[in-house]
């Protein structure tokens, strides 16, 4: 047998037969490891899951337009910027004033499915349009007309050229433009002279959209059939982004939408960038400090344990010493000890620790988180570390123990 | 030339002399017995010669070296070389086995060897206690076990405080047996007793009394066998 094997053979028999000793210490040990692997994880998951959370609260980019409005193919080229898999919904809006029973109403076209994807907290009373001459009435706008899920609705467009020529200026000069657009859509009402200018377009409520903020004022529309209310294919007006990345990230994809696309101006939303940061800044700020609290709570149990474990082994020590141990050796022996301690409570704790940080994340984010194998050998290292580190002075000790004076008492 | 003398060796706890100017000649192979009643310095003495603790004044040499002065990390590596220990209490590690204790005593002379470890527990009739911790041993088999271990690295001098000070008869007779096989083998045998029958059975035995010596006998009939006079 090597000096090696009798070693680990010696270290190993002193924590399994001595257990009940050393349980509280490993007790703590795995308790340390479990926090530390626990909120390691957590820290690191964190980012991922609080990006998911705040999607839910909408987008955190918007893409405007430099002029005017941009063309759907530029829509599309800047949402072709955003990685797909970090890209949680991107709602494009085109935005148009309509009217039902004569008075003014905002009308969004969009995306329903990028809409629904972007803003997830849209509570649609109903269900979300999914074709044609399908209409989504804000809760307002509901309330107004007093219009309910199921009825059918009309609305109607009025070319803005000709809707200026109200005031009676300008209705001749427009009136072929808008006779024009009004024979290509289907304008019912072509005998009398007012409403020939208008288009018409028959709608059925399939949903009302209750969000608590402005969106309760509008109607919204896909985009085809608000192209065929206008006659006019029209551009965008914004293009709303839901993207998982933290602020940094999302500065460098702004940055990259507005170099590859020349007409249109990508920025953050701030209030909801910036408040994610913070939130996320303050948590990791939160780990790391309940971290090192554990960490050296551990760390004085393991001295704690360790000094009594010296005292308790005096006679021991003395005797080892007495057959020729140098100091050397009995501190090798119980550092070894100290850290075999440390690695089966790192082993134990990591174990413990991916239950905590999976309970905690289904808890808090209802989600589940993804084990790192990389956290054993940290965990497990940073245990024996630790335990290391906390055996050092209690070990020293044993340095002073004479074995003649211990060996010659009773 | 002597394996070991003590010159002149005086050890001073404040004004209380434990050893006061005592000289002593062992030569190798020898069996002495000590004998002094309690407090007389016998321990204290052992611990010298043992290298485990120092004199305050005298010389002792040990295969002609003085060990007397030497520090606390060469007196480690003497005890570990030449010198094997038997106590009154039969300390031992209490979470290893019979054989993992002799096996330490190994560990830390050079390497441990499971099968000699395992023959010096058949030559104290231990084989089938091997692998016993000491809580499941009485106290006679443990005192064989450190017997065991004593002689395990083949030490020159074989230093026994009192080994049998908390024996029976019978364990007595199988431990005071291995002495006369150790003896026989040519171990220098330094053995501490109140017991007249222990002390007896050595080739000459000393007295000890207020730290020095007072009487010296020397055994014309020895046989290495230990008698009960009842
Ligand atoms: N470390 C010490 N400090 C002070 N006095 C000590 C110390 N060690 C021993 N003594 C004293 O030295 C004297 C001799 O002690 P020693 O242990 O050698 O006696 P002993 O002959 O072995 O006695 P016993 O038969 O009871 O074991 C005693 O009076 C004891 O009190
Ligand atoms: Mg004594």
């Amino acid at each position: 047998m090597t000096k090696k094997k009798m070693f680990f053979r010696m270290i190993s028999a002193s924590l399994v037969r001595r257990r009940s000793r050393m349980l509280i210490a490993l007790l703590s040990v795995a308790i340390g490891a479990m926090i530390l692997s626990g909120l390691v994880t957590i820290y690191y998951d964190v980012p991922r899951q609080m990006g998911t959370q705040f999607r839910r609260y909408g987008s955190n980019m918007i893409v405007l337009p430099k002029e005017e409005s941009f063309s759907m193919e530029d829509g599309e080229k800047a949402k072709a910027v955003i990685p797909e898999d970090s890209l949680v919904g991107a709602a494009p809006y085109r935005y148009e004033n309509v009217r039902i029973n004569q008075t003014t109403v905002l009308a969004a076209g969009t995306d329903m499915e990028g809409a629904k994807a972007s803003s997830p907290y849209w509570n649609v009373d109903g269900k979300w349009p999914s074709g044609s001459g399908q209409l989504l009435v804000g809760k307002e706008v509901a309330e107004k007309y007093g219009l309910k899920v199921g009825e059918p609705v009309t609305v109607t467009y009025t070319p803005e050229e000709v809707y200026g020529g109200d005031d009676g200026t300008e209705t001749e000069d427009v009136s072929d433009a808008a006779g024009a657009a009004s024979s290509e859509t289907e304008a019912e009402s072509e005998t009398e002279e007012e409403m020939i200018l208008d288009n018409e377009m028959d709608f059925q409520v399939t949903g009302i959209l209750d969000t608590g903020g402005s969106e309760e004022s509008y109607i919204y529309m896909s985009l085809d059939d608000l192209a065929q209310l206008t006659g006019e294919d029209g551009g965008l007006d914004i293009l709303e982004l839901s993207i998982t990345a933290q602020q940094d990230q999302l500065s460098e994809y702004a940055d990259q939408i507005n170099e590859a696309v020349d007409t249109v101006n990508a920025r953050l939303v701030k209030r909801v960038a910036q408040s994610e940061g913070t939130v996320l800044t303050k948590l990791q700020a939160l780990v790391l400090l309940v971290t090192i609290v554990v960490l050296a709570l551990t760390m004085i149990c393991v001295a704690t344990t360790m000094t009594a474990t010296v005292t308790e082994r005096k006679m021991e020590i003395g005797l080892r010493k007495a057959l020729g141990a140098s100091d050397q050796s009995i501190i090798q022996e119980f550092m070894g000890e100290g850290i075999l301690l440390g690695a089966i409570g790192g082993l134990i704790g990591t174990v413990l620790g991916f239950f905590f940080a999976q309970g905690v994340s289904m808890g808090v984010f209802n989600n589940s988180i993804v084990f790192r194998p990389l956290l054993l050998p940290i965990t497990i290292a940073a245990s024996m570390a630790v335990t290391g580190l906390a055996s050092m002075i209690p070990i020293r000790a044993t340095t002073k123990i004479d074995p003649a004076f211990v060996l010659k008492g009773e | 030339m002597s394996l070991l003398e003590l010159k002149d060796v005086s050890k001073i706890y404040g004004d209380l002399h434990a050893l006061d100017h005592v000289n002593m000649k062992v030569e190798k192979g020898e069996w002495v017995a000590i004998m002094g009643p309690s407090g007389s310095g016998k321990s204290t003495m052992m611990n010298i010669i043992g290298c485990m603790d120092t004199p305050t004044e005298g010389q002792v040499l040990l295969d002609g070296r003085d060990i007397s002065k030497v520090s606390k990390k060469e007196q480690t590596i003497i005890r570990r070389d030449k010198i094997g220990l038997i106590f009154q209490q039969f300390y031992l590690v209490n979470y290893l086995t019979a054989l993992e204790n002799v096996m330490t005593a190994q560990y830390y002379h050079s390497v441990p060897d499971e099968k000699e470890a395992m023959e010096a527990l058949e030559r104290v009739g231990l084989a089938d206690r091997a692998h016993h911790l000491p809580s499941q041993l009485s106290g006679g088999e443990q005192q064989r076990v450190c017997v065991a271990r004593a002689l395990i690295n083949y030490p020159e001098i074989v230093l026994a405080d009192e080994p049998t000070g908390n024996l029976d008869e019978a364990n007595e007779t199988i431990v005071m047996d291995l002495f006369r096989q150790l003896h026989e083998q040519g171990t220098t045998l330094i053995v501490v007793t109140h017991d007249p029958e222990v002390a007896q059975t050595a080739q000459r035995a000393l007295v000890l009394r207020d730290g020095h010596f007072t009487k010296e006998t020397v055994n014309n009939n020895f046989t290495g066998v230990i008698h009960y006079n009842d």
